[in-house]
């Protein structure tokens, strides 16, 4: 079945495959256009690849592709799935 | 005549329908005081009545968080603003509905009459997402709505007919109370009302849309994506991708740009021949003809180079590129969107440079700017050659690198590696009001639309030509004179001499002509501030002939080249004619008598050449793609300084 688990975690410590709804967003400069962008408080994200040596992380928001660097992935807080 | 506006995010198919709408009426401009182009076009309705169109910058919501997007917001919300549109076409992704209808409840609450234009049917049927499109109308107040095939033009003439009979709706909807225009300076209303928009967008979503499940089996897309931005194999094929361009670009360009170079040089031929004698003809031919030639000639390079990088962009690849690469280059204060410009300019810095443009942070744009003439441009070539047949023994190093491969290795390498070190510091030096960041949206993989792209590679030549060319035009005219012309009469007594030596009787009237001309050069205005720099340059290991030659080659580098075959009265093609090879390995230093053109002074002039900014049509596009003096100044300047204390270097090290 699938469900949350736990504890939410920043969206860049999260391999490719993993799935989430977002919990909630840190305040930067970014992120009112992180939110523009469709990244919001509920909405379901996956990552699908990630850039070797530390580079940008590409995920799934709902139907299209967003690419963000590490540190702007660190302002997103993610709430797991689980199944 | 109406003025309406197009307004939409990025790759939502805006500038397809821009396209569709004005055909070939279109124009680049710009908007006063910023770097930010304006497109805008004409085309008429089914009434024959004129509409004049404005394209806007894409833009994901109104609060502005770059140039474009301020433009964006100052052109909509302010209804006395010159731009101001009295009627949006609100572009939308039906793909991405949800993120696309934010824009459109913005304007909608800004009080700006709008049509929705959706285009992406194809895509949005791929993904098994139907949207009733009345129904939507219904919801959001009945708004007129269109469907319009980007790449079939379907569509695109209800568009024109719900333009041209305009309604507002007669119910007026509001999706959020806070009047935008007091947000702007406020992050955290901006994340509230944002987020409250698009609750209601759901909610409206949710009755007229019906998507599938998401799938979770491999599709076309992640199938090729598993290999594009693979950590081994997505550098090899972004490798081979280079390759292929170069390989394209160097067998391509070159016919044409010989043909153009053939033609001019005929035509400057027939005026001279043509045309009575003075100092008109002389301007015609020596100085406006070659000079048209010298910017016509960039055209092949920059529309080839367009149009394979426009292959990229439209095909989604590119963003793929931007993603693998953006580590790399970060240290060095550049984004990941600076790999292509830079990786272009080692063709010519003037695409990469107007290639820049898709880097949305500035200081990221600027910085790519600034340092993208470093890396080895194919004008080079010419000038590398001449001086490493020259200078450069043969031989092999550790028995199996040629020396001479080695040190053209060596200075193709010694331009990289300054740009990157170059841009580290300028990302130190130059401060900026926007953080730098990455945040972009990865288009789907779709197939090129060759149409788009040609217009494209029109746009990109149109602006080099009209903006860039008319600098070109004064600074070579300028140049000219000051080879042309000397202090009163000097050239003309310094031929008269010539001609009356015993010498000048002896020669072939090839040769004698050749002769005229190199004492001419010598004497002229340029002739004589290169004589007067020889004091400046002799720490490089330079004399005064090559002080002119670097003063005319500031038009292009490769007239370097042209030059020293002027000056030392010899043919241009040295590697067939050996004489011009000859004479200058002949030349001696009259105060030492030792040899002009040694290891140490031949590695000091190419590095010079690495590091100097010999390029006014560079200087030019810089000019026009920072719209101010300051930037190109700064950038000689820096450049210059370089390539001066570099070659001194060398020069010291090596003699």
């Amino acid at each position: 079945m699938e469900g949350l688990s736990a504890l939410p975690r920043l969206l860049s410590t999260f391999k490719s495959g993993e799935r989430g709804v977002v919990n909630a967003l840190a305040s930067h400069g970014l992120t009112p256009k992180l939110v523009e962008m469709g990244v919001f408080t509920g909405k379901e994200v996956e990552v699908l690849f990630r850039a070797p040596f530390g580079g940008p992380i590409a995920i799934d928001v709902e139907g299209y592709i967003l690419s963000l660097r590490e540190d702007e992935a660190g302002l997103v807080l993610v709430d797991q799935k689980t199944n | 005549m109406r003025k309406i506006a197009l307004v939409g995010n990025p790759n939502t198919g805006k500038s397809s329908i821009f396209n569709l709408l004005t055909g070939l009426k279109q124009h680049v401009g710009n908007f006063p005081g910023v770097t930010v182009d304006k497109r805008t076009g004409s085309f008429s309705l089914p009434s024959n009545e004129l509409v004049h169109v404005l394209d806007l910058p894409g833009t994901y919501s109104l609060f502005p968080r770059s140039e474009d997007e301020r433009i964006v917001m100052e052109v909509l919300s302010d209804p006395a603003h010159p731009n101001h549109p009295e009627l949006a076409v609100v572009v939308a992704d039906l793909a991405n509905l949800e993120r696309n209808l934010l824009l459109y409840t913005q304007l909608n609450d800004l009080g700006i009459p709008s049509i929705l234009a959706f285009t992406m049917p194809d895509m949005a049927e791929e993904k098994s997402i139907q949207t009733d499109l009345s129904k939507l109308s219904f919801h959001l107040g009945g708004v007129p709505v269109v469907e319009i095939n980007g790449r079939t033009g379907q569509g695109i003439d209800h568009l024109k007919q719900l333009i041209e009979s305009f309604q507002p709706p007669m119910r007026s909807v509001r999706f959020s109370t806070v009047e935008l225009k007091s947000l702007i300076n406020d992050p955290e209303a901006q994340i509230k009302d944002t987020e409250w928009r698009f609750g209601k967008i759901r909610e409206i979503l949710r009755k007229v849309q019906q998507s599938p499940p998401r799938e979770k089996h491999k599709n076309f897309r992640s199938r090729l994506d598993d290999i594009l931005v693979h950590p081994v194999w997505g550098y090899v094929i972004f490798i081979g991708i280079l390759m292929l361009i170069f390989q394209f670009i160097f067998r391509f360009a070159e016919f044409p740009m010989n043909w153009i170079d053939g033609t001019f040089a005929a035509i400057s031929h027939w005026i001279k021949a043509n045309l009575p004698e003075g100092v008109l003809t002389n301007l015609l031919a020596e100085g406006v003809v070659p000079v048209i030639g010298g910017v016509v000639i960039f055209i092949p390079q920059i529309a080839l180079l367009f149009f394979l990088l426009g292959l990229l962009e439209e095909s989604g690849y590119m963003s793929r590129v931007v993603f693998i690469m953006d580590r790399l280059v970060r240290p060095f204060g550049l984004n990941g969107k600076s790999v292509v410009p830079l990786v272009s300019s080692v063709a010519c810095a003037i695409p990469g440079i107007m290639a820049a443009r898709t880097i949305s942070s500035w200081k990221d744009r600027l910085i790519t700017i600034m340092v993208a003439p470093l890396m080895s441009c194919s004008a080079r070539i010419p000038v590398f050659t001449l001086l490493i047949s020259l200078t450069i023994p043969e031989g092999t190093i550790w028995g199996v690198f040629n020396l001479k491969g080695t040190v053209l290795f060596g200075l193709y390498a010694l331009g990289l590696v300054s740009a990157l070190l170059a841009a580290w510091v300028f990302k130190l030096i130059i401060r900026s009001r926007e953080p730098g960041f990455l945040l972009m949206e990865m288009p789907a993989y779709q197939w090129p639309r060759l149409k788009h792209i040609v217009m494209h590679v029109k746009e990109k030549v149109g602006i080099f030509i009209v903006d860039a060319g008319k600098v070109i035009l004064a600074i070579s005219i300028v140049l000219w004179a000051l080879c042309s012309y000397g202090p009163s009469g000097r050239m003309d007594r310094a031929e008269e001499v010539f001609q009356t030596s015993p010498d000048a009787q002896t020669l072939t009237p090839d040769e004698f002509e050749r002769k005229v001309n190199s004492v001419r050069l010598e004497n002229s205005f340029i002739g004589i501030i290169g004589k007067a720099m020889e004091p400046a340059i002799r720490p490089l290991g330079y004399d005064w002939k090559i002080g002119i030659a670097l003063l005319t080659s500031f038009a292009a580098r490769e007239v370097f080249v042209g030059s020293m075959a002027t000056i030392y009265s010899a043919g241009e093609d040295f590697e067939e004619k050996v004489s011009l090879l000859d004479r200058m390995r002949r030349e001696v230093s009259p105060t030492t008598g030792l040899p002009i053109y040694t290891v140490a002074s031949g590695v000091s002039l190419m590095v010079f050449y690495v590091y100097a900014m010999q390029c006014m049509s560079t200087l030019a596009v810089v000019r026009r793609e920072t719209r101010s003096w300051k930037w190109p100044i700064i950038q000689m300047v820096y450049m210059g300084v370089l390539a001066y204390l570099a070659a001194w270097l060398t020069y010291s090290l090596l003699s």
